[in-house]
């Protein structure tokens, strides 16, 4: 479970204010808001590639506002994948484990299973570079989800790709995080992605965050 | 004045920027052709690359195989290629050392006085030789607290620095090591942050995060930034020859050989040492080009 409680971050000139947001263990969060709106500054608050100048963020009931940023336990998807260009798929999916020392058996089987999971089996050593839109969001994915993180963030990941893609990445990714039962923050523009996906729904305007009723994404038009 | 959207004026009668109003005739306008303007940039750009090209040929065209095997088979010069090789390496690497943390913080990093740390960088650059070599040689023999640094060295290291090969190495260092900051911090530049800090998100500390993502797209730079370096040193001179002296077979180096051939009159000799030096230039030229336009 996630609680944000009046988190501030600035970035820039921008200030996000005092944030309130949680999403219960295992639950589909969903935060809706324009370009410029303070989504990815809150995303970078929680992750804590940002520092929090007041409140504080909890997982799972401990308070991790203040703690490194490699052992938060969150996995992060930026909006523009970050993929490391010098690496395989396959070493995508290993990172975290390899960085946690995990032994090479086990590292195997993992990674296999997971890019079966998320249908890029077939990638292997392919290098980053060469991947469609869709296969790198996969990718980023699993890489995300590879260490078993409590929260998985994800900063517009459907975002520039055409429809077909993203109705088959909306299926995957209801499908992964029930699979894997991690508690998600989804970051959008999009209704249609908040419909499909929500379990709970939030919205930024200037830096304010709010809670809506999912009841709310009924009304008619694509983008917040 | 705006116009409104009542405005019978407004629309399709406003006329085209650039119409040429009402009662006045237009002139002709006439393209011409481009071949005067490239030829004039041409006839004054080929000036300097024709020099270039005219300086290798005289050095080529004013010695034989015989005078750079004659001056090969000299001892002191196959001494002062061997001080230079090593000499030039040692500089190198030592440059990359300090160069890579440096350049780095600059390139990643905002923080109070960057900008003077910068303009510290471009010091060495621009600072005549000689002087580089005499503020050298006075910061070794400067008594701070009844001790210099030479002092210092020889007692506690055993050995002296200025006129050996150790002040060759540090004349070297202290120019080619900012050449080095200037391209990695070219290199890291170019390099995006972000996979840095999902790496971090990832479990890795920051130098695990440095040495798993960055280093690996890094390491063109810092070859090139090596060779840059290494290409510096090999032609360092003000600062060896008041630094370090120009002593045969003990701080002589390719650069001080062509001085000293010249200064006894064996223009020969200088001139096959110019073209051993030439050789090695076009040689680190070759490794940097091919290397440059892959960085990151």
């Amino acid at each position: 479970m996630i609680e944000v409680c009046g988190l501030t971050v600035r970035s820039g000139g921008f200030r996000l204010a005092a944030a309130d947001l949680g999403v219960p263990s295992g639950g589909y969060g969903v935060l809706m808001g324009r370009t410029g709106s303070g989504k990815t500054t809150l995303l970078e608050g929680i992750c804590g590639l940002r520092p929090a100048t007041a409140g504080t963020v909890r997982l799972d009931g401990i308070d991790i506002t203040g703690a490194p940023l490699s052992a938060r336990g969150i996995g992060y998807v930026p909006q523009d994948l970050a993929l490391f260009p010098t690496m395989s798929v396959r070493d995508h999916l290993g990172f975290a484990l390899r960085v946690r020392r995990v032994p090479r058996a086990e590292i195997a089987t993992r990674v296999a299973t997971l890019a079966e999971s998320l249908e890029i089996a077939h990638l292997g050593e392919r290098g980053v570079r060469d991947l469609s839109g869709g296969e790198a969001r996969r990718v980023a994915l699993g890489r995300a989800l590879s260490f078993r993180p409590r929260l998985l963030l994800l900063d517009e990941p459907l975002a520039a790709v055409d429809e077909a893609t993203r109705d088959r990445l909306c299926v995957l990714l209801r499908r992964i995080q029930r699979e894997h039962g991690v508690t998600t923050l989804h970051v959008t523009h999009s209704r249609d992605e908040a419909r499909r996906l929500a379990d709970i729904l939030y919205v930024i305007e200037h830096g304010v965050v709010t809670s809506r009723p999912l009841a709310s994404l009924a009304a008619a038009g694509d983008d917040a | 004045m705006t116009r409104s959207a009542d405005d019978p004026a407004a629309g399709a009668e406003a006329p085209p920027p650039g119409a040429v109003p009402p009662g006045r005739t237009a002139r002709p306008h006439r393209a011409g052709p481009d071949w005067p303007f490239h030829a004039a940039f041409i006839a004054l750009g080929s000036v300097y690359v024709l020099l270039v090209v005219a300086l290798l040929a005289a050095d080529v065209l004013s010695t034989s195989p015989r005078h750079l095997l004659d001056a090969l088979a000299k001892p002191e010069i196959r001494f002062a290629v061997r001080l230079t090789l090593v000499t030039c390496t040692i500089a190198a690497l030592l440059s990359i050392v300090v160069a890579m943390p440096l350049a780095y913080l600059l390139s990643r990093h905002e923080f109070p006085g960057r900008r003077a740390v910068e303009a510290v960088l471009d010091i060495p650059v621009v600072l005549p030789p000689l002087v580089l070599g005499l503020s050298l040689l006075i910061l070794f023999h400067l008594p701070v607290a009844g001790a210099t640094l030479e002092s210092l060295a020889q007692r506690h290291l055993g050995m002296r620095v200025a006129y050996t090969p150790v002040a060759v190495v540090i004349a070297q260092f202290a120019v080619a090591c900012a050449f080095a900051v200037h391209s990695l911090q070219v290199t890291f530049d170019r390099i995006d942050p972000r996979a840095e800090q999902v790496a971090r998100t990832l479990g890795c500390r920051r130098d695990q995060a440095f040495c798993r993502v960055v280093l690996p797209q890094a390491w063109r730079g810092v070859v090139a930034a090596f060779t840059i370096a290494w290409a510096r040193s090999l032609g360092e001179f003000g600062p060896i020859l008041v630094f370090a002296g120009a002593t045969r077979m003990r701080t002589e180096v390719l650069s001080t050989t062509v001085f000293l051939e010249l200064s006894v009159g064996q223009l020969e000799a200088a001139v096959a040492v110019s073209l051993i030096m030439i050789a090695a230039a076009i040689v680190v030229l070759a490794i940097v080009r091919l290397l440059g336009g892959k960085v990151a």
